[in-house]
């Protein structure tokens, strides 16, 4: 110890010396670590990183700028929603599981209703213009967890202009959601056996005129980054893994369409009505992180394709039933926009406070019990912007689950940065973790 | 009160008695592509009765309870023979009621070539929880068998570092277990809390 540096204290450990960093004079700190002969560095970045896309943190061990291992540390977002799961009742279920992976609420909530259906046996009675509505909230939802993927990768990578224009489409796409359900962000929107309420007046046009501006928007970003010299050096060749490291290590979602295969669950294992819908699959080759790029701006058109199919759609399908007719599942009331917020439609009150005893009791079972769910176990799962994400949920015929699981796309993703980033440079490291675009809520959930 | 049968709690949490996984095995034919399934693991795995305790087709879904000595040999032709090449995690379910088999471990497969999945299951006791890992087969499972130790205990045999992962590393117990007692929130109220969720409004 030569000098003693208020921002980089050092103290001797069996590992070696241990430097912690913090700030402050990085010439005196290079000096310093210059006086010792180890080369081999470890590294610890994040939790709270800009870079880590989230409360991740990694472990690298350097040799001068090459990492030879890297570790991810998560939990950090943990908070324990399987668990509470199981103390409130199936319904309550989809405000849960809408905050784990934060970027894509819908895709939540529908593999956790599609599991709750099956297990109830009524997927087959879910109508179309709730199907329909799932369908297009979801794709919506694909466009604005892309753009916050590329956004924020770009960022990440030096290049901040692509985040605003990325930001700004995101925007679109969350006004589209705060107009049909009310909220930006958790909606809770998709219930088991429908969705919450019906589409707003007026919303079809408003969706259709803002495909048209997001399609015309999208050539920004297209414009900055496809084919730029500087974007394809820091993402060409970056990332690598190919089909069979992603088989073994479980990797679904764009990773794994980069290698060339087009796995992709609207396609081959269809839910919701998706081989009704006119879409490609995208695919790159290249296995690194410009092919994830070029697949996801690719899925941003083909979004756009089945939304504008699923307004069609919509149009033909004015005023059907949006929830099961079964009425011991579907919740009592249509719920409705009043002068205090969303709640209970005025009608509705009026026939269980004024006319309908029998009503009132249904309202009050079913909304403070909740309906029952046979005994079994399920697994369902959708293609989120991630991979596939799947809800493995087991009943023992109560109101409540009995053990809810998730099969986050994130989680199992997040193993393959080793694999990703180890023997490349640790600037690289940054442009992995973007491509796998891991959400953290997700992960930890 | 009211005269009311078994806890009359309307609270959202029935206090019901938790019942048993279900010990019933499917008959052939199975339906779908399951006796495909079924047929292809028997031909490429003479083990196949002692292996496998019971076959169950529920809700168009097929699940096949192995027993965890045999679990990785299992694994192995599922993945090489049957070309399930992906392992969708694990998931620990914990049955205390179910004695003898308190702890569950659900591995779903999926297949790619064949675009198909299958479930396997393998049930533990309690007091001897552990279940060879399968890492060496799908190397992806190595995060989702240290979720599964965290949650439940449930020990992987040959996993290359089964360390918690969610929790911190000097947390006590396993939360996702039935058995985990569960925490209060003091209000600060003239001493009052509000009790864990499995205690609230008994009516009692």
């Amino acid at each position: 110890m030569s000098v003693f540096d208020p921002y980089a204290p050092s103290r001797d450990t069996t590992e070696g010396t241990v430097y912690s960093v913090t700030g402050g004079d990085w010439d005196a700190l290079v000096q310093e670590i210059g006086s010792t002969k180890e080369e081999r560095v470890v590294v610890n970045m994040g939790p709270q990183h800009p870079s880590t896309h989230g409360v991740l943190r990694l472990v690298l061990e350097l040799e001068g700028e090459t990492v030879t291992e890297a570790r991810c540390g998560i939990g950090y977002l943990h908070t324990g929603i399987e668990k509470n799961m199981e103390y409130r009742s199936w319904t309550q279920g989809t405000t849960f599981v809408t905050r784990m992976d934060y970027l894509g609420p819908l895709f939540n909530e529908t593999a956790y209703c599609l599991a709750v259906e099956k297990l109830l046996g009524i997927t087959e009675d879910v109508p179309e213009r709730a199907n329909v509505i799932r369908v297009m909230m979801m794709e919506l939802n694909r466009i604005s967890s892309h753009m916050v993927a590329l956004g924020t990768g770009a960022l990440e990578l030096g290049a901040i202009s692509p985040m605003f224009f990325a930001f700004r489409e995101r925007e679109t796409v969350l006004d589209i959601f705060e107009m049909i359900s009310g909220l930006r962000m958790n909606m809770a929107y998709v219930r088991p056996g429908g969705v919450q309420q019906d589409l707003p007046a007026g919303a079809i046009p408003k969706i259709r005129d803002a495909v048209k501006l997001m399609r015309k928007n999208f050539k920004d970003n297209t414009t900055l980054l496809v084919g730029n010299s500087i974007w394809m050096k820091r993402t060409q060749g970056i990332g690598y893994l190919d089909l069979a490291g992603c088989t073994t290590l479980g990797v679904t979602g764009p990773v794994l369409r980069s290698t060339g295969l087009p796995w992709d669950l609207r396609k081959v294992q269809p839910y919701s009505g998706y081989e009704n819908y006119n879409f490609d699959v995208i695919t790159a080759d290249s296995c690194d992180v410009y092919g994830r790029f070029l697949i996801r701006m690719g899925e941003l058109e083909q979004s756009l394709r089945i939304v504008e199919q699923a307004l069609d759609k919509l149009e033909k399908l004015e005023g059907a039933p949006v929830m099961v007719a079964d009425k011991k599942i579907a919740w009592p009331a249509q719920l409705a926009l009043g002068g205090d917020g969303l709640g209970n439609s005025l009608d509705h009150i009026r026939e269980i406070m004024g006319t309908s005893m029998e009503s009132l009791i249904h309202h009050f079972k079913l909304v403070t019990e909740g309906f029952r769910v046979p005994a079994g176990q399920v697994y369902a799962a959708v293609e989120s912007p991630r991979g596939e994400l799947g809800a493995h949920v087991v009943s023992d015929g109560g109101t409540h689950p009995y053990r809810m699981h998730f099969r986050e796309p994130s989680f199992n993703n997040l193993q393959a940065t080793s694999a990703m980033s180890e023997g490349g440079m640790i600037a690289d490291i940054i442009g992995a973790v973007a491509s796998i675009d891991p959400v953290m809520g997700g992960v930890d959930r | 009160m009211f005269g009311a049968r078994g806890t009359g709690d309307t609270s959202g949490y029935g206090g019901l008695v938790r019942s048993a996984a279900s010990t019933g095995s499917s008959e052939r034919p199975y339906g779908s592509y399951f006796d495909e399934v079924a047929d292809d693991l028997e031909r490429a795995y003479p083990l196949f009765s002692e292996a496998i305790e019971r076959v169950v087709v529920d809700r168009g879904e097929l699940t096949l309870h192995v027993k965890r000595e045999k679990l990785v040999e299992v694994a192995m032709i599922l993945r090489d023979s049957l070309k399930f090449e992906m392992c969708m995690g694990v998931s620990g379910i914990h049955y205390p009621t179910d004695s003898g088999r308190e702890l569950h471990a659900v591995y779903p497969l999926l297949s790619i070539t064949n675009n198909r999945r299958v479930r396997l299951e393998v049930s533990v006791p309690d007091a001897d929880a552990h279940i060879p890992s399968v890492v060496e087969v799908w190397a992806g499972n190595n995060w989702h068998e240290r979720e599964t130790f965290d949650m439940f205990g449930i020990i992987f045999d040959g996993h290359p570092g089964l360390t918690r992962i969610l929790m911190p590393d000097d947390w006590q117990g396993h939360p996702q277990r039935k058995d985990y007692a569960l925490g209060g929130i003091p209000v600060e109220y003239k001493g009052a809390t509000t009790p864990p969720p499995n205690e609230r409004r008994s009516y009692k």
